[in-house]
């Protein structure tokens, strides 16, 4: 295989991992041993073999969530040995690699864990909360007709730079997992920052963090306490001044619109 | 509810709630601190019941004590308040959990580290302020109030220093965080003064607790009999 080490070692596993039937049952770590795993297989691959050993059992393997396995989709949602994403910084699952591991480690694999976060099965959660915060205003109403020209509306080098790292956020969740306060504010922030800096996303500017911060409040996620853990686990880097402008944000807007409600 | 209701009922808002009263008594922690430095005067208390005796009779001291008395109640009722969302937001813990390698101690223990100033709290007012206020305390040679001598009395029961230093300690730890905290949840987080925000966090953090620690090891010592 192009790119891969011949002296890499194939490694023997074991694997703590949190088996739960559906939403209601109780979970619980169940232990299996994985054998000849590639240390240049990514850690979903490594979840795939021990799958297909199950399947060979007669067992039901192991639910977890994946689609794009190229670290944009932001699916790959797996708490590793107390880690958002595993121990590689900057990382999403699918990209994290076996090498990062040694022969006979024990790597314990959670779900993440929050309220507003339930698991489906297994490792399997269902992050739709998120979706319901970026429809209470992550959007920008566009009219429709002939396509404007793009240079029509100049947006400076360093206003565009800092909308677009707040737009790299891929919504994986990993704030929320990692954060002691299971908050969403990093996720938030990134997506109300994004919008609050482009000049598209100025007419619902202040509709939108308030109707965003009242969603992710309802949907049960925590307060932050500016502990960080987020930042430090989010796998594109969305820093903390993200949450310092959505707080700024949210008292213009609740001091200066003219929603009453 | 209103619109006022809602924002200060929000996660954020009860946040900005927090951090104007936490930095609000951050204010009076200098003033506290600076009055208190009476202490280390060898005059038997003289200046120190001066003070203690201004503080307890001026009017407008007086009114500032029910901001103060405000600020501690709001400070206390959203730390409650939050933390007991902030507990159900996650419902089920992780098994394994190594949050040691993502954040530092202080900012995830801000509510233990408060219980701790919190007893303390009340430990201290009742043993100094009540008594002070409404209690009986034998004159000074100026005819003030003796709050110096139960001061030093206290200070010499080993039990009593040890909760003031571990009071101090929790303070310290909760300022650590807490200083630069507050100024984040307010949005004032920027790359050319966050750093010295940051700074100036830390060391009035370490002076302070370090400052009020040394008042009772001061007298527990008996360093005060050092002429
Ligand atoms: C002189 C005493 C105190 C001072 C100067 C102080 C100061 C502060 C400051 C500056 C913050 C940061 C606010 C922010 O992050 O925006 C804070 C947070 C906090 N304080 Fe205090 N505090 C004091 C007493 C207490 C007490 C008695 C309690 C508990 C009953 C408490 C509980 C908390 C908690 C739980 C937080 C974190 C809340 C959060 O970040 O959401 N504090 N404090
Ligand atoms: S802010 Fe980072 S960690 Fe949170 S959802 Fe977005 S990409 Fe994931
Ligand atoms: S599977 Fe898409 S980011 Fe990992």
């Amino acid at each position: 295989m192009a790119g891969s080490n011949p002296n890499a070692k194939p490694m023997n596993l074991t694997l703590n991992v949190w088996r739960q039937p559906n939403r209601d049952a109780q979970g619980q770590i169940v232990e299996y041993k994985v054998k000849d795993i590639s240390p240049d297989m990514s850690f979903l691959e490594m979840l795939d073999v021990l799958n297909e050993d199950l399947l060979h059992q007669g067992q039901d393997p192991v639910a977890f969530d994946h689609d794009c396995r190229e670290g944009i989709c932001g699916s790959c949602d797996l708490f590793i040995n107390g880690r958002s994403h595993g121990p590689e910084k900057g990382t999403t699952t699918c990209q994290l690699h076996m090498r990062k591991f040694s022969d006979g480690d024990t790597i314990t694999i959670e779900p993440w864990r929050a309220h507003a976060f339930p698991v489906n099965k297994d490792l399997s959660v269902d992050r739709s909360a998120f979706d319901r915060i970026i429809q209470a205003g992550g959007y920008v109403n566009v009219n429709t007709g002939g396509a404007p020209d793009g240079n029509e509306i100049p947006i400076p080098k360093d206003i565009a730079d800092r909308a677009f790292e707040a737009a790299t956020c891929i919504g994986c969740g990993a704030c929320v997992a990692a954060c002691k306060n299971a908050s969403a504010m990093l996720f938030v922030s990134a997506k109300v920052s994004q919008l609050a800096l482009l000049p598209q996303g100025q007419v619902e500017r202040k509709t939108r963090v308030e109707n965003m911060v009242a969603q992710m409040d309802i949907e049960g996620f925590g307060a932050c306490t500016n502990i960080g853990s987020c930042a430090a686990e989010c796998p594109v880097g969305i820093s903390l001044e993200n949450i310092a402008m959505l707080n700024r944000e949210f008292l213009a807007a609740k001091a200066t619109s003219n929603n009453l409600a | 509810m209103s619109w006022f209701t809602k924002t200060f009922t929000s996660s954020i808002g009860r946040k900005i709630i927090m951090s104007i009263t936490g930095l609000f008594l951050c204010s009076f922690l200098v003033i506290h601190l600076v009055g208190n430095l009476q202490l280390f005067k060898h005059d038997n208390g003289a200046a120190f019941n001066i003070y203690s005796h201004f503080m307890g009779t001026n009017p407008i001291i007086r009114t500032i004590e029910w901001v103060l008395v405000l600020g501690f109640g709001f400070h206390i009722y959203e730390a409650i308040a939050l933390t007991g969302k902030n507990k159900k937001a996650r419902g089920t813990g992780y098994v394994v959990n190594h949050s040691e390698q993502n954040s530092e101690w202080t900012s995830r223990n801000m509510g233990l580290l408060g219980t701790v100033i919190l007893v303390f709290l009340i430990v201290h007012l009742y043993n100094f302020f009540w008594r002070a206020r409404f209690g009986e305390l034998d004159p000074d040679i100026n005819n003030n109030d003796d709050l110096y001598t139960l001061v030093v009395s206290s200070f010499q029961q080993w039990w009593y220093v040890a909760l003031y230093v571990l009071a101090q300690v929790s303070l310290g730890y909760h300022l650590w965080h807490g200083f630069r905290s507050a100024f984040q949840t307010l949005g004032l987080n920027h790359r050319k003064y966050t750093p010295v925000i940051k700074a100036v966090g830390y060391g009035f953090a370490v002076i302070v607790s370090a400052t009020f620690a040394a008042m009772p090891l001061y007298f527990f010592l008996g360093l005060d009999k050092i002429q």
